[in-house]
């Protein structure tokens, strides 16, 4: 059976006037045969962003660079919705700017996806094959203990909740988007759960995550009392 | 069901089992008691374990950091030839 698989590539930014045309290339290089369309929802960034995508358009074409541009930052879930709307794959591939996800996974998540017929396929770093690099060791620790938590207590069948590396068959990912209302990085760990509870099918495969972003220390004590009522609201609500 | 409620389930069957042990009185009434606490701890020490054997064995990868930077000045490399603005930053 001959499948025509066409994946629409969701990426939102905002001041990533580098990192989108590297990135660009690099998907670019690495799905060479493979019918795609690369979406960037840009909210209004100030330096130039939406320039450097248009010069990309030029490059490779508007029918495969698309921008969606967005007036001002509006928060990642609405720029998947928003990135959706404009979709004309069957399959949606999130992923983000700053190349801490490399394109060159992208070739395993559709191997993944076409081996097993999975819903979603999503990246995952906590596995053998996967890993991170650019974490000190708190950083580490938060990121294991909060793993340990929530698998403790969401039984959520994938290794990593906050990943957003993710490759979704579009109907799925229009159907689990809708009733998601979370914000940031429980967005996405809500995205995955109610995926699992209603018994969508997925599969994972090992990324390797560079953090690009060096002396971050997103975890002050107000990020981890976002993530327990994160936490909270999906043992209630999933 | 909610998760929340498989949880619930799960609790409740627990319960009962202790509950059932003290009224059979198969085990000393004194420790039958304290089982719960057993539990929790347990449960706690087997938490930290996952946490420190995770920390442990965390995946790391040093080499893909050196990937990336040869990847970005392949892109700049292209990029700049064909006209894309990637001079800032």
């Amino acid at each position: 059976m001959e499948q025509k698989n066409k994946y629409s590539i969701i990426i939102p930014t905002y001041n990533e006037r580098l990192n989108i045309a590297l990135i660009v290339y690099l998907i670019f290089k690495h799905l060479r045969g493979v019918d795609f369309e690369i979406i960037v929802v840009d909210d209004g960034s100030p330096d130039g962003t939406q320039e450097v995508v248009k010069q990309l358009q030029k490059l490779y074409g508007e029918d495969r660079v698309l921008l969606r541009p967005r007036p001002k930052k509006l928060g990642l879930g609405t720029a998947y919705i928003h990135g959706l709307k404009h979709a004309s794959g069957n399959f949606v591939v999130i992923m983000d700017a700053d190349l801490s996800h490399h394109p060159k996974y992208l070739l395993s998540f559709i191997k993944k996806q076409v081996e097993t017929g999975a819903s979603i396929v999503t990246g995952t770093r906590y596995v053998k094959g996967g890993g991170v690099h650019g974490w000190n060791l708190m950083r580490k620790l938060t990121s294991r203990g909060a793993n340990v938590l929530a698998q403790t207590l969401l039984w959520p069948g994938v290794s990593d909740l906050t990943g957003s590396f993710r490759l979704y068959r579009k109907s799925v990912l229009e159907d689990v988007i809708s009733s998601c209302v979370s914000k940031g990085y429980v967005f996405q760990m809500e995205m995955i759960v109610r995926a699992s509870r209603k018994g969508y099918h997925i599969e994972e495969v090992p990324i390797t995550f560079v953090d690009r972003v060096f002396g971050s220390s997103k975890l002050g004590g107000s990020e981890i009392v976002e993530y327990l009522k994160g936490l909270a609201y999906l043992l209630v609500t999933t | 069901m909610k998760h929340v409620l498989k949880i619930f389930s799960l609790l409740l069957v627990i319960s009962a089992l202790w509950i059932g042990l003290l009224q059979a009185s198969i085990l000393p009434q004194s420790h039958t008691w304290l089982l719960p606490i057993y539990f929790i701890v347990s449960l706690g020490c087997y938490g930290l374990l996952m946490v420190g054997v995770g920390l442990m064995r965390f995946p790391t990868c040093p080499q893909e950091a050196l990937l990336l930077q040869q990847d970005i000045a392949e892109a700049k490399g292209f990029l700049k030839q064909s006209g894309v603005d990637v001079g800032c930053k």
